[in-house]
């Protein structure tokens, strides 16, 4: 039961100070990237790290491991493509629809999840999104095998024209930098305080008097949101949605980001997003199949590696020592 | 010509058989699972990989050196079976003590690493394993054409799914199991070797899987990809029958195998997807599951 | 005096970080029973549970037959002759009575054969069919030790018995222990209830703070009533 709280996390936070300037360099080197790498590639680890944090929202905030957050960001790539493509939306509001409909299907799938607990409510996300999946497979508006393809970018706002890869990875940016600001504020809210103590002990959070299933079903669709946000702006970045982002293996892979960045660390699975999707992008051309590699990945990660790389830092003594101020409170 | 509900009765028949071999697979798949959660507390995500391997086995044996289905039926069981105690050994017991969740995600790592292997080795498509000469043809019931390996399947996995039950709920083993199940460690205090039962049951759940996929291989065809799908529909199945009880699990197994086919009859669009619909409607009414004892 | 059966030295126990044994020091000799006494959380199931190896986290030095026990592992324990009756008994609820019965594995020739054991215990063969957790409370405490006497044990470590039992019940027990003590059986007893422990016991170790604070034979008992007031809170 709190064996699901058992999750080896550090929520320990650095040096104020410290974190500013980290902070800052980090988004100067994401400002600056652009100008150095591939911007799609950019892009792409940005929409998936948005994705992994937000599915860390849940799994390391919350104690809930989701194995069906493809559901929620394919789901939206197809809502964004399609009300972008074939209602001719902007961009935002595209967006806004992908984001909409990923809370409601967070909504219905986290609902019918939390009524079980530990592994068979990971059954349960698992079971639900591959029916989103034959769903997605039959519906006519995904158009099945094929997708919904070229899907225009648009002019966010009207005037930005984002075909232009700058003016796309600057609003990808945002986005992301947007989300991250989103789950920060969760974490550190009162709200958040609680999910954490919902992770560490159900039971006693239950006798505290939380309405844990609210409170549960608020993280699963806040998580599912922005895992929608990244969803849509995945579809607009690669102008198409495929059956791909709704599939199980999709679910598996923001499993292995975050727990390759550091399972309930803040930014951990950013750098595990980038870490699984350059892996990606160097197996693609290779002859080993994906699969393999990070099957392998996963079974070294769980048995030698469990607390990530953030969280080998933090548990590291430079990273206690930069710490170190936050054991007073 | 006769009809049910405006269907033809040979349709119908049909649907029905189909649903009986997939409700088969998803009992012996299930009861595998049940047997693996209840002394291990791990949710087996590489059974449906070790499922395929049991097929790849028994395809590999015949290609590879010429050993036919019925020695093949039990070689690749075995095969499967040791394969998976060596694992359970080397690295999942290493696993016991943590949080649920990471022997879950290893176990989710292995069933990619071997559907990777797999596909690295034999391609993504399927391989044909012929019907052994005893079992090819069938009888013609008037009413239906029954394939006997068909038919086989369905006595097989019977037979298999009672075997299990025996042997957990009437054996001196099976009462060791049931223990430990309950209370591991006052057990060991006995002066039995609960860690090596632990492997003992996980060699003997996968060995289970890989038999289901010796018997699936001349039905469906063998490829790297035919657990995975299958899986995730088994997972449903155990979230509706829980898994408290492998008398559940096996139940449920062939009632939703069953369903599903029927549902092909009567609105096919829904097949994919009618087990989890289900799932879905009972954990609406009835959160434990159908039998389940679980928290 | 010949060598003890038990012979525990300088046993040091942990909960994870928490030092719960300090130092104790203990012998049981062949066909004697001795109890272990003292107040709630002061470390007598904490003993019993670390002289079997349910917790690893322990050091000093425990002697069984002669035998050094700390490196055995916890399912080799029973094969050298120590039979343990836990607190919360467990009884299985899967299995029937007679499954819980033959559950432990006999190690040895001289245990007690399931016609004599039913003889003792007659509820026992009533019920054999039924599930083990649905017998009473004292049913089930007659169970948890009769599986242990089949087995052939040669030291029996019984964690309050009596806990929770009425007292016509707690007298059966008593006159179960009088009987096991007459075929020669070795015991170590933890209990609470003062007034039973002492009709069955020989000797006692007071226990206190994760220490041995006194120990005394059952003749001795008379003069030590007030320091044991004092420690035992009676």
């Amino acid at each position: 039961m709190n064996s699901q709280a058992r999750i080896a996390s550090s929520t320990r936070r650095p040096l104020l100070r410290l974190e500013t300037i980290l902070l800052g360099i980090g988004v100067l080197a994401l400002v600056l990237a652009p100008f150095y790498f591939y911007p799609i590639f950019l892009m792409k680890v940005l929409c998936f790290a948005l994705f992994a944090c937000a599915f860390n929202l849940l799994l390391g905030y919350t104690g809930i491991l989701s194995f069906g957050h493809a559901a929620f960001f394919g789901g939206s790539a197809y809502f964004t493509a399609h009300a972008v493509k074939e209602w001719g939306f902007s961009p935002e509001l595209g967006i806004l629809v992908g984001v909409a409909g990923a809370s409601l299907l967070g909504l219905v799938i986290g609902f019918l999840a939390i009524r079980r607990q530990g592994i068979y409510s990971t059954m349960i996300t698992l079971a639900l999104s591959q029916m989103f999946f034959f769903f997605c497979l039959q519906a006519p508006f995904t158009h099945g095998e094929d997708g919904i393809q070229n899907i225009p970018r648009g002019h966010l706002f009207g005037f930005i024209d984002l075909e232009q890869p700058l003016y796309m990875y600057f609003f990808v940016l945002t986005a992301f930098l947007a989300g991250m600001f989103v789950i920060w504020r969760v974490i550190h809210s009162p709200y958040g305080m609680i999910l954490r103590s919902i992770r560490e002990n159900e039971n006693r959070a239950i006798s505290l008097g939380y309405s844990v299933a609210r409170y549960k079903l608020g993280a699963f669709v806040m998580s599912a949101a922005l895992a929608g946000l990244a969803g849509g702006l995945k579809a607009l970045v690669f102008q198409f949605a495929t059956l791909t982002d709704v599939s199980w293996q999709m679910s598996g892979e923001v499993v292995l980001m975050t727990l390759l960045g550091g399972i309930g660390t803040l930014v951990g699975p950013v750098f595990g997003a980038a870490l699984v999707t350059g892996l990606g992008n160097y197996f693609a051309t290779s002859e080993l199949p994906v699969t393999l590699v990070t099957g392998i990945i996963f079974m070294i990660c769980v048995l030698v590696f469990r607390r990530g790389m953030i969280g080998e830092l933090y548990a590291s003594r430079l990273g206690r020592r930069l710490s170190r101020r936050d054991d007073e409170d | 010509m006769t009809t049910i509900f405006d269907v033809p009765v040979q349709a119908f028949l049909g649907q029905l058989l189909i649903g009986l071999i997939n409700g088969s697979f998803y009992a012996m798949l299930s009861l595998g699972l049940a047997i693996i959660f209840g002394m291990l507390k791990i949710i087996n995500f590489a059974h449906g990989a070790q499922f395929m391997v049991g097929a790849f086995a028994g395809y590999l044996l015949l290609k590879g050196i010429g050993v036919g289905y019925w020695p093949a039926l039990i070689l690749a069981p075995l095969v499967v079976g040791l394969a998976s105690a060596a694992i359970e050994r080397i690295a999942l017991s290493r696993l016991y003590n943590l949080d649920h969740l990471y022997s879950l995600l290893f176990t989710f790592g292995l069933a990619l690493t071997l559907e990777g292997a797999f596909r690295y080795f034999f391609g993504a498509s399927g391989q044909p394993y012929a019907v052994p000469k005893e079992l090819a043809g069938g009888y013609n019931l008037g009413f239906m054409f029954l394939p006997k390996y068909r038919a086989w399947v369905v006595l097989a996995s019977l037979v298999i799914c009672i075997a299990s039950w025996l042997l957990i709920e009437k054996t001196k083993l099976g009462a060791y199991l049931r223990a430990s199940t309950e209370n591991p460690t006052l057990v060991r205090t006995f002066g039995i070797n609960v860690p090596l039962l632990l492997t003992f049951t996980y060699g003997m759940g996968a060995a289970l899987a890989g038999l289901a996929g010796m018997l699936a291989a001349p039905i469906y065809q063998v490829s790297p990809l035919m657990g995975s799908n299958l899986i995730i529909v088994v997972f449903a199945v155990v979230v509706v029958g829980g898994m408290g009880s492998i008398l559940g699990a096996i139940i449920t197994g062939y009632m939703l195998g069953i369903l599903e086919g029927l549902t092909k009859v009567f609105y096919p669009e829904a097949s994919n997807i009618v087990i989890f619909v289900i799932m879905a409607i009972i954990l609406l009414v009835r959160p434990a599951g159908l039998m389940g004892r679980d928290a | 005096m010949t060598e003890a059966l038990l012979s525990v030295r300088n046993l040091n126990a942990w909960y994870g970080e928490s030092h719960a044994l300090h130092g104790i020091d203990l012998d049981v000799h062949q066909g004697e029973t001795v109890t272990l006494l003292g107040r709630n959380g002061v470390g007598k199931t904490t003993a019993l549970r670390s002289i079997v190896g349910i917790i690893r986290k322990r050091s000093g030095d425990i002697r069984f037959n002669g035998k050094d026990m700390m490196r055995v592992p916890l399912h080799r324990t029973a094969r050298h002759g120590i039979g343990y009756v836990p607190e919360e008994r467990g009884i299985f609820s899967t299995l029937s009575v007679e499954e819980n019965l033959t559950l432990p594995p006999v190690i040895a020739k001289d245990g007690m054969s399931l016609a004599e054991i039913y003889e003792l215990f007659p509820n026992l063969e009533e019920r054999r069919k039924s599930p083990g957790t649905k017998l009473s409370g004292g049913e089930q405490q007659m169970l948890a030790m009769a599986r242990i006497l089949r087995t052939g044990a040669r030291l029996l470590l019984l964690d309050e018995p009596t806990e929770g039992l009425a007292p016509v019940i707690v007298q059966r027990i008593g006159e179960v222990l009088q009987t096991l003590k007459q075929r020669g059986m070795t015991i170590l007893l933890v209990e609470q209830n003062f007034r039973f422990a002492s009709k069955v016991a020989d000797r006692f170790y007071v226990v206190d703070h994760g220490k041995v604070i006194d120990n005394f034979r059952v003749d001795e008992l008379p003069g030590r009533m007030s320091m044991l007031n004092e420690a035992l809170g009676v």
